[in-house]
């Protein structure tokens, strides 16, 4: 067992979970991801690494709750652990100084863009972010990305809170302004984001990475579920990955191959909520005994 | 009890195996093949005619004086039966079921020449499942060596390996990085070829006699690489087995409802996809479903598409539909176990043989609508001595299919190849190794499984692991230099 050390509730679908994993925490660096399961009978899903304590031995991982499995993590407390987590996983960020380079984080991708600025921050880049979500509620994280960050741009889809835009709107504005001075751009966040920002720097010939978070199973580069189409040719996200070069992705093909489960994942989660209602109205009837 | 007279013997039918009826079988996921009852077994084996100089011992990967385990369950010698058995093959129940005995020690058996070979594997099966179920057979460990072995990976190749190891002394511990031990064995042959409760038996056993420790989530080559469990163990052994499923060059294979045989497998059996949603791990089964390949996994892949389907059909009465094994050559050339292929076609799977795929056309939704083919005759023998197949000019036809799996075989996993610079790979990929004592050429590194071979048997993946602790052994005692 993986036991949770601690717990914040970023919002009410957003947690972070700092776990005990000294043998992942020795190896993880910025890019890299896990594999975790909750219980016997759960699936094993994909995370990405937010942050790692080698001399604690420990790793941080922020994830929303999206589906039955990220909803019943969501319930985990201090103290309860998960019964798998394996990594680290795929190819770390490669990090030098480029120079100046854009950091962009949408919603709760914001959490694997910050140990990925903060590398490039120490290696001596101008770090430019740019960090947005829906709204304000699903904004994390500001405070630690603006400590790593020479400048930090927030928006939210609403207006709730910074720039009332999209995250390309700014990326756009500084590539314009900043004619071939950006060396390199990270985008990670909601596939379709990511295919958004690969489209707007790909005039500008700015390169630019991508963090892709596909179907997988094993994640160890043995059931080719994570398999992506690139513009020469199927790569897998677990051994190849999970950073690519976001404008050799076949984006279309990405959203289509994402969606394939959706219908199980709804009557998942439908499933899932009204058993969890049950449990609630027999817990307040009993309480009420 | 008396003793028959050889020709009395020969006399003595085969026994058959007591199976699950194929109406009954695809509506469910247990186990096909039931296995003898101690009153057939003691009839199968008294068909064995002693022969003074067997010759299915020599067909045998691990050696089992087979001869010996025979006459034992003939007397009626269970517990003799299985120490014989034992002390070659540690994973008896396991081999009595997944092993091509048809082309191994059954195809040596004497009775082969002019009518039907003793059924050494149900044989073999029989002793195993009576050892699990009453465990007469204390599983010893030799006085300590103090040495240290790593063994990566799970699968039949380590496990036989940390086995035999840690019955000669070794202190052995195994890496594995899925969440269950087993290998292939858990998440590539179905429970109702191989039942799940037969292999976690007969691991805990082995591990908790010889003090084996089995460390699940660890991913040699990213938790920790080959260098570092070098210095830390005396010697290493690799059997990380299959990697990268191989998928064809064709256009399509994109498409939602297109996967490796790898993927569904391990959807089905390692997370127990049929029983979702009561496991969280979805798998998808088409109306008509299209299997590419005909070796062992493309009929497991098959057959599990059936299941899923005559489950779907029951849950909420959406029809069958059909599922196709798709092969480019002939019947001749297929290589499953003729078993698997009979077990199949009973279930219903329909072969197109001789026909090859050239695109999966897509839907508007971005699933799979049809595949293209083509068809396909034999021409002169190939590198590998078949008939190689040639496409027939102008034979094109669709094929109506909503799914499409490939079971073509795979590449051996990158991932272990992390850091371990002296370790040297084939063009293939695969780890170089001496085919008798598994030695890589990297020192104190030795490697046997599909990792070496390419995706090949349960069997030969044990005999190497077998040949490998043996080879460690010698090395680790000072017998033998590297």
């Amino acid at each position: 067992m993986y036991k949770i050390l601690q717990k914040q509730v970023l919002s009410d679908v957003t947690k972070l979970m700092v776990v005990e994993a000294p043998q992942i925490a020795r190896k993880a660096k910025a890019g890299q991801f896990v594999i975790v399961i909750t219980h016997e009978r759960g699936e094993r899903i994909p995370l990405t690494i937010a942050d790692y304590d080698r001399e604690a031995g420990t790793i941080t991982m922020i994830f929303q709750e999206v589906g039955k499995s990220t909803m019943e993590m969501g319930l985990l407390q201090v103290g309860d652990g998960f019964k798998t987590i394996v990594g680290p996983l795929g190819h770390p960020t490669e990090i030098e100084n480029f120079g100046t380079v854009i950091c962009v984080g949408g919603g709760v991708g914001i959490a694997p863009v910050y140990p990925i600025a903060r590398a490039l921050r120490e290696a001596g880049n101008q770090v430019i972010s740019i960090i947005g979500a829906r709204t304000k509620e699903l904004l994390l994280w500001e405070d630690k990305m603006r400590a790593v960050s020479d400048e930090l741009i927030v928006t939210t889809d609403d207006g709730s809170y910074g720039r009332k835009t999209l995250v390309t709107v700014p990326l756009k504005e500084i590539l314009e302004a900043k004619p071939g001075k950006i060396a390199k751009i990270w985008a990670i966040g909601p596939a379709i984001m990511m295919k958004f920002v690969a489209e707007t720097t790909r005039p500008f010939k700015v390169p630019t990475i991508v963090s892709l978070n596909t179907i997988m199973i094993d994640g160890t580069g043995m059931c080719g579920g994570c398999r992506v189409l690139m513009d020469d040719g199927a790569q897998f996200v677990c051994v190849d990955g999970p950073e690519f070069d976001g404008h050799r992705v076949d984006w279309n093909t990405l959203l289509s191959r994402l969606a394939f489960y959706r219908s199980e994942e709804q009557a998942a989660v439908t499933r899932f909520r009204e058993s969890h209602k049950c449990n609630l109205e027999r817990a307040v009837a009993e309480g009420v005994k | 009890m008396t003793e028959l007279t050889k020709k009395e013997r020969m006399k003595i039918p085969r026994q058959e195996m007591p199976v699950q009826e194929p109406e009954a079988r695809v509506e469910n996921f247990s186990e096909v093949a039931l296995g003898f009852t101690l009153e057939l077994a003691r009839r199968e084996a008294e068909r064995c005619l002693q022969c003074k100089d067997p010759h299915c011992t020599e067909g045998c990967p691990v050696e089992v004086t087979i001869p010996e385990f025979i006459e034992a369950v003939r007397e009626g010698d269970m517990a003799k039966a299985v120490a014989v058995m034992k002390a070659k093959n540690n994973l008896p129940a396991i081999c009595g079921r997944v092993c091509p005995q048809e082309v191994q020690c059954e195809q040596r058996c004497i009775l082969g020449k002019k009518g039907e070979p003793v059924a050494i594997g149900r044989l073999e099966r029989f002793v195993g499942d009576f050892e699990l179920a009453n465990n007469t057979f204390a599983v010893t460990k030799a006085p300590s060596t103090g040495k240290k072995v790593a063994v990566v990976g799970s699968g039949p190749a380590g496990l036989t390996c940390a086995v035999d190891l840690g019955r000669m002394g070794h202190d052995v511990t195994i890496f594995e990085s899925l969440h269950i031990p087993g290998g292939v064995l858990v998440y590539g042959i179905p429970e109702f070829r191989l039942p799940k409760s037969v292999i976690r038996s007969e691991i805990d056993t082995a591990a908790k006699a010889l003090g084996i420790e089995i460390l699940s989530d660890y991913v040699i080559g990213r938790t920790l690489t080959l260098d570092e469990l070098q210095l830390e163990f005396d010697a290493v052994f690799l059997g990380t087995g299959a990697g990268l499923p191989m998928f064809m060059r064709i256009p399509g294979i994109n498409f939602n409802g297109v996967m490796s045989a790898n993927e569904f497998l391990t959807r089905v059996n390692l997370m127990k996809g049929y029983q979702f949603p009561e496991y969280d791990t979805p798998v998808k089964v088409g109306k008509r479903v299209a299997v590419i390949g005909a070796g062992n996994v493309a009929m497991d892949s098959a057959r599990c598409a059936l299941r899923l389907q005559s489950l779907r059909e029951k849950a909420n009465g959406v029809e069958r539909g059909e599922v196709h094994i798709v092969y480019r050559r002939s019947p001749a050339e297929v290589p499953a176990r003729l078993e698997e292929v009979h077990h199949a076609k009973e279930e219903g799977v329909i072969f197109d043989f001789l026909t090859n795929p050239i695109a999966i056309i897509g839907d508007d939704k971005g699933g799979v609508r049809a595949m293209r083919c083509i068809r396909m005759e034999l021409g002169e023998p190939d590198d590998s001595g078949r008939r190689r197949p040639v496409p027939i000019q102008g034979s094109e036809f669709e094929m109506d299919v909503d799914q499409v799996v490939f079971a073509l075989g795979t590449s051996p996993n990158p991932l272990v190849f992390v850091n371990a610079d002296g370790l040297e790979r084939s063009r293939h990929g695969t780890a170089v190794a001496d085919q008798e004592t598994g030695r890589t050429t990297m020192k104190g590194v030795w490697a046997g499984g599909d990792v070496v071979t390419g995706a090949a048997t349960v069997i030969s993946a044990m005999g190497a692991g077998k040949r490998a602790a043996a080879d460690i052994d010698r090395y680790l005692s000072g017998e033998s230099e590297w």
